[in-house]
């Protein structure tokens, strides 16, 4: 769609990209413990990687160190690799259903560059993005607990006044 | 022991990172991003029937609140049980930049003098936690991901939006690092 988006598309885009709903599936699907073992799995590769580490962050957005940018650098294709051979070859779940990744919204792009930039800024300042907010929690750091309440808070607040937010 | 406490090279965290994506869509479907559980955090403890946050969580959300409840126990075993005792093997140049905003204890994942309790009633630390933390928050909302769901899994499905995004957290993190940080590490 490429003329001023309505109030409806932005609620309908939602609904398709920012998840699915649950799926049926014709194979009995993991239960919540599989997401909860590679959720494990996850913090302890963040951890591990340093990518969850206040420092390593700075020396990043100073262009002082490989170490983050060599993290994205092989994160992004294998993770490209991997998608895209799910898509288009191997097709399936491992509850046997088709594979679909619906296409996000584009709409204006504001909404991409703008929200996108105010979390630029959150992420400098807290070194964490949300999944390293959880994973500093966990290795002790007491006070994430009280970053993660304000990040609740600013997502509350944005679900508060996003209808005067150009998207 | 040594050998499970001591951090990962890129190399190796890098390319399972990135496995995660698929991973996700693989077991169900699901696209991989973490900001989404501040959406359903919210809509499991204060809706306020808002749109945004009225809708069935536990149906939506639950597999990947499970998955950050398992972020955190990941948190526990590489952070805590098996953490790094050597301090973050940085650059030289941040080490000096850092020293000279007054950042000197590199042991840990976070700068302690930032991050403790009592830095919390300082103007710099609550500035750095709740403020760092609102804007996350906002801005992930806003935006319709962070560095996993538009970062990781919205550019292995090669998406205009998340390229956007992407450029957007970039822009956002070297304002903060080079305009916003300095002033608040500045303050008492």
């Amino acid at each position: 769609m490429t003329h001023a988006e309505t109030r409806d598309d932005v609620e309908r885009a939602e609904d398709t990209y920012e998840w699915r709903s649950t799926p049926r599936t014709s194979a009995p699907a993991p239960g919540l413990w599989a997401y909860l073992l590679a959720g494990t799995l996850f913090g302890i590769v963040l951890t591990k990687g340093e990518a969850i580490s206040w420092f390593r962050i700075q020396e990043m957005f100073r262009f002082q160190g490989f170490h983050m940018f060599g993290i994205f650098a092989t994160a992004l294709p294998t993770a490209i690799v991997g998608v895209q051979l799910l898509k288009r070859r191997w097709r399936r779940t491992l509850g046997g259903d088709t594979i679909v990744v619906p296409p996000k919204h584009l709409g204006s792009g504001v909404r991409y560059a703008a929200g996108g930039t105010t979390f630029g800024l959150g992420w400098a300042l807290t070194g964490a993005c949300p999944g390293p907010l959880f994973a500093l929690l966990g290795s002790g750091v007491g006070t994430m607990a009280v970053a993660i309440a304000s990040a609740m808070l600013g997502t509350w607040t944005y679900a508060r006044v996003r209808r005067s937010l150009p998207h | 022991m040594q050998f499970l406490q001591s951090p990962w090279p890129w190399y190796v965290a890098g390319p399972l990172i990135g496995l995660f994506a698929p991973l996700l869509l693989w077991l169900g479907n699901r696209l991989f991003g973490v900001s989404s559980n501040l959406r359903h955090l919210c809509a499991a403890i204060a809706p306020r029937g808002l749109a945004y946050l009225s809708y069935d969580w536990r149906r939506e959300g639950g597999w990947n609140l499970a998955f950050v409840l398992g972020i955190v126990i990941g948190g526990v075993l590489a952070g805590a049980v098996f953490a790094n005792p050597e301090p973050v093997a940085i650059a030289a140049s941040t080490r000096a930049t850092l020293a000279s905003l007054g950042i000197h204890d590199l042991t840990g994942l976070v700068p302690r003098e930032l991050f403790s309790w009592s830095s919390l009633a300082t103007a710099r630390g609550w500035i750095a936690i709740v403020g760092g933390g609102f804007l996350v928050g906002f801005g992930t909302a806003y935006a319709g991901g962070c560095t996993s769901g538009h970062g990781i899994s919205g550019v292995a499905n090669l998406e205009a939006p998340s390229f956007i995004a992407l450029a957007g957290f970039f822009a956002g993190g070297l304002l903060g690092t080079f305009v916003l940080l300095p002033l608040v590490l500045g303050m008492r």
